[in-house]
């Protein structure tokens, strides 16, 4: 197994610095940080009321206890929670007023902003650091009267929608890291996709961390009302740095009757170097409500970053005949901690869930798929499918399938697959016989095991999510 | 082509190839024959380059070069092409697509344009109906559960589209019934030229009714004990290997 230890030694690309001034507050955690944070941002007194409240309520939780995975004790009142790039009367206007060093910093992980966003027609809303610093796209969506932008701003233009719809999915009551974010959050995206409207673009954001000792939490909030459509990507990468850092975002994404949303996620913050020194804590809570009947949330992510991950996107099927779907890839290398997957619950009648759910381990990783089906006594004719496979390159990295099933209607059918398999050295010999070098083989081995989920994503993205593995898992091979 | 001198191999410490003797030069096809365990698979997977077996003596050059000193790509790259004798399955991944990503390699090595995707499949499908298989095949996850037969129809029709200087073609007639060795033999015959050469390990004289060789060698404990044209084999269908192994005891 020489040859696959060999091709997994991996190193991160997106390792750098942007060196750009920082309005950082001071480590710690207490009311007056969030009064600060919430007055900074200039908030409706109903935001702050939200923001309190949640940390009342995150005072009282125990610090979670971790099934399957291994983290250090993290101190919170270490973490500086407000971290902002120059902003205020200087805000820039256009991409030529943004700091060259930012653009840079795109460019460098071959997103160059401006031309990709006209070339693709994806508008972007560029999170760095907590404040967005530049938005596209604006006026076509405008005129489709799609909302799309940073969360604070909306919660300057458009508080009534904020205040609706705001914790009715994630309630702060949900969980330690929920909790976390309803009482820090500083920045993330809003969209809003009225009645009837199909989204005349994919939206996309691109996250990035980067002053030095700042957790992030990023706050989304997607409303698709009645018979709408939206995709939304959202990708990440983070520079290099040898201290943990803590990023504990809350997603909720509300459809209404008959709306549609499709949620991608390419994630690859830095996952710690292969002693498993630094990388990302990625402590996430995604849920989508199927609220309306016949409405449908799709989930596709591929994560192959951060040290430890968290993360199981959700979909509360509330409305009859609506749909839930869950696409994964989840790549684990040297010492990095995967432990996600899903949670269906079947609320309404004629709801369906599908999961397909792939894992890779490489190194001395180790990847859990943790997955509940759960069919309520109102959920009449409730269908599951699910089906979780791991890909074990090496043999000192490890795989876990932990799906749990409730079913309290007899009508419901659930169907449960998983397999494991490993690269072999045969297969890996039998490609370079033909000509193809150690690395192609490897990528080829592995795109052909995730290949149900790639084809969930958007085109560009799959492209991206590709390139992505590729880097993930190459080597220093020859 | 390939001269293959006193090479010796071995396995876990046990000895396989006792010091092998064979030179091809192109345009020739050779058949190594021999009981089981006597070595004829390893020769080939030695000639490939699986790593599990250790050199323990002896040369090989291919064209010159020292096979020894190239990576398993390289030799594959420099025309060395395997017909395997277990072809593994890859799922997911698309039969054509590893087919294009080979053949590409091979030309970039030979300092060809690599084919664009018209041209590819245009030429592709050409083999595939000539192989006799179906062009759904093509779609299909790398010997994703294809038949014995269907595996060994797609091992040549690899080689038809990289078109090796010198073809290994390890047990190819194993597992497969009388319509599909003849679909086989067409392949390899079809690849016959004064250009290749072809070495062919097999255990029955069958696939030589169908491919007749230039040269027979009966490979006993890990040495070539004997050597002819292809009357040999038929020799040694009436004769079994029985007396060879009594003249190698003696």
């Amino acid at each position: 197994m020489k040859a696959i230890e060999d091709q997994i030694a991996n190193k991160y690309k997106h390792g750098f610095v942007t060196d750009i001034d920082s309005d950082t507050l001071p480590p710690g955690l207490n009311e007056d940080v969030i009064r600060h944070i919430s007055r900074i941002k200039n908030e409706p007194q109903f935001l702050l009321d939200f923001r309190l409240k949640a940390f009342a309520h995150w005072k009282t939780l125990p610090k979670p206890d971790w099934a399957k995975l291994n983290i250090e004790p993290i101190d919170y009142q270490a973490i500086s929670y407000y971290s902002a790039p120059k902003i205020d009367e200087n805000a820039p206007k256009s991409l030529d007023e943004v700091d060259p060093k930012l653009l840079e910093t795109y460019d460098k992980l071959g997103i160059p902003l401006h031309e990709r966003a006209r070339l693709a027609g994806v508008a972007v809303d560029a999170v760095f650091d907590s404040v967005s610093v530049a938005t596209t796209f604006k006026d076509t969506l405008h005129k489709a009267g799609v909302i799309f932008g940073s969360f604070s701003e909306a919660a300057q233009n458009y508080p009534e929608l904020i205040e609706e719809y705001l914790g009715t999915v994630v309630p702060i009551e949900d969980n330690f890291f929920a909790a976390l974010n309803s009482a820090v959050f500083t920045d993330g995206s809003f969209v809003y996709i009225p009645k009837g409207v199909r989204c005349p673009m994919e939206l996309s954001t691109y996250f990035r961390i980067n002053a030095a000792n700042t957790g992030q939490f990023e706050r989304t909030l997607i409303i698709a009302d009645e018979g709408s459509h939206v995709s939304y990507l959202e990708g990440c990468t983070a520079p290099m740095r040898d201290e943990n850092q803590l990023h504990a975002a809350v997603v909720e994404l509300v459809a209404q009757k008959d709306a549609e949303i499709k949620y991608s996620t390419v994630q690859n913050w830095y996952p710690g170097d292969e002693n498993g020194v630094g990388g990302i804590y990625n402590f996430v809570t995604k849920r989508g409500d199927c609220r309306g009947d016949r409405s449908k949330i799709s989930w596709t992510q591929v994560e192959t970053g951060s040290a430890i991950t968290w993360k199981y996107p959700s979909c509360l099927l509330k409305g009859d005949d609506s749909v839930g779907e869950f696409y994964s890839v989840a790549v684990t290398n040297n010492y990095q901690q995967a432990d996600t997957g899903t949670k269906m619950i079947h609320i309404g009648k004629n709801t369906k869930s599908t999961i397909i759910a792939k894992g890779i381990s490489a190194g001395k990783s180790n990847s859990s798929y943790r997955g509940l089906v759960k069919i309520l006594p109102s959920a009449e004719n409730a269908r599951n499918y699910s089906q979780c496979d791991s890909l074990l390159m090496g043999s000192t990295c490890g795989a876990h399938t932990f799906p749990y099933i409730e079913a309290k209607n007899p009508t419901a059918k659930i169907e449960h697959e998983a397999t494991t398999s490993k690269v072999s050295d045969d297969q890996l010999f039998y490609c370079r016989q033909r000509g193809i070098s150690e690395e192609d083989a490897v990528n080829m081995i592995v795109n052909g095991f995730c290949k149900s989920v790639f084809q969930e994503l958007p085109m560009e993205f799959a492209v991206e999510a590709q390139a992505l593995l590729a880097v993930s898992l190459e080597g220093a091979v020859g | 082509m390939l001269e293959i001198k006193n090479l010796q191999a071995s396995i876990e410490n046990n000895k396989i190839l006792n010091g092998i003797n064979l030179s091809i030069k192109a345009g020739e096809v050779h058949a190594i024959m021999g009981p089981n365990g006597s070595g004829k698979s390893t020769l080939a997977s030695v000639l490939a380059g699986r790593t599990e077996y250790e050199i323990t003596g002896g040369s090989v050059t291919f064209n010159g070069k020292d096979l020894f000193d190239l990576e398993i790509e390289e030799r594959a790259r420099e025309g060395l092409f395997l017909a395997f004798q277990y072809p593994q399955e890859i799922p997911g991944v698309n039969n054509v697509y590893l087919l294009k990503a080979a053949v590409n390699a091979v030309r970039k090595h030979r300092g060809q344009d690599e084919f664009d995707a018209y041209d590819f499949l245009s030429l592709v499908k050409e083999k595939v109906k000539f192989m006799e298989m179906d062009e759904k095949f093509l779609h299909r996850g790398v010997n994703e559960g294809f038949s014995g037969g269907e595996k060994k129809r797609n091992e040549i029709l690899q080689m038809l589209m990289l078109e090796p200087q010198l073809a290994v073609l390890d047990e190819t007639d194993s597992g497969l019934d009388i319509d599909a060795l003849k679909v086989v033999s067409k392949g390899v015959n079809a690849m016959r030229s004064e250009e290749r050469g072809i070495l062919m390990v097999t255990h029955y004289q069958r696939l030589l009714d169908y491919i007749k060789p230039d040269f027979v060698h009966v490979l006993v404990n890990g040495k070539i004990v004997k050597s002819g044209d292809h009357t040999l084999a038929l020799e040694l269908e009436a004769k079994g290997y029985d007396w060879l192994l009594d003249a190698e005891a003696a």
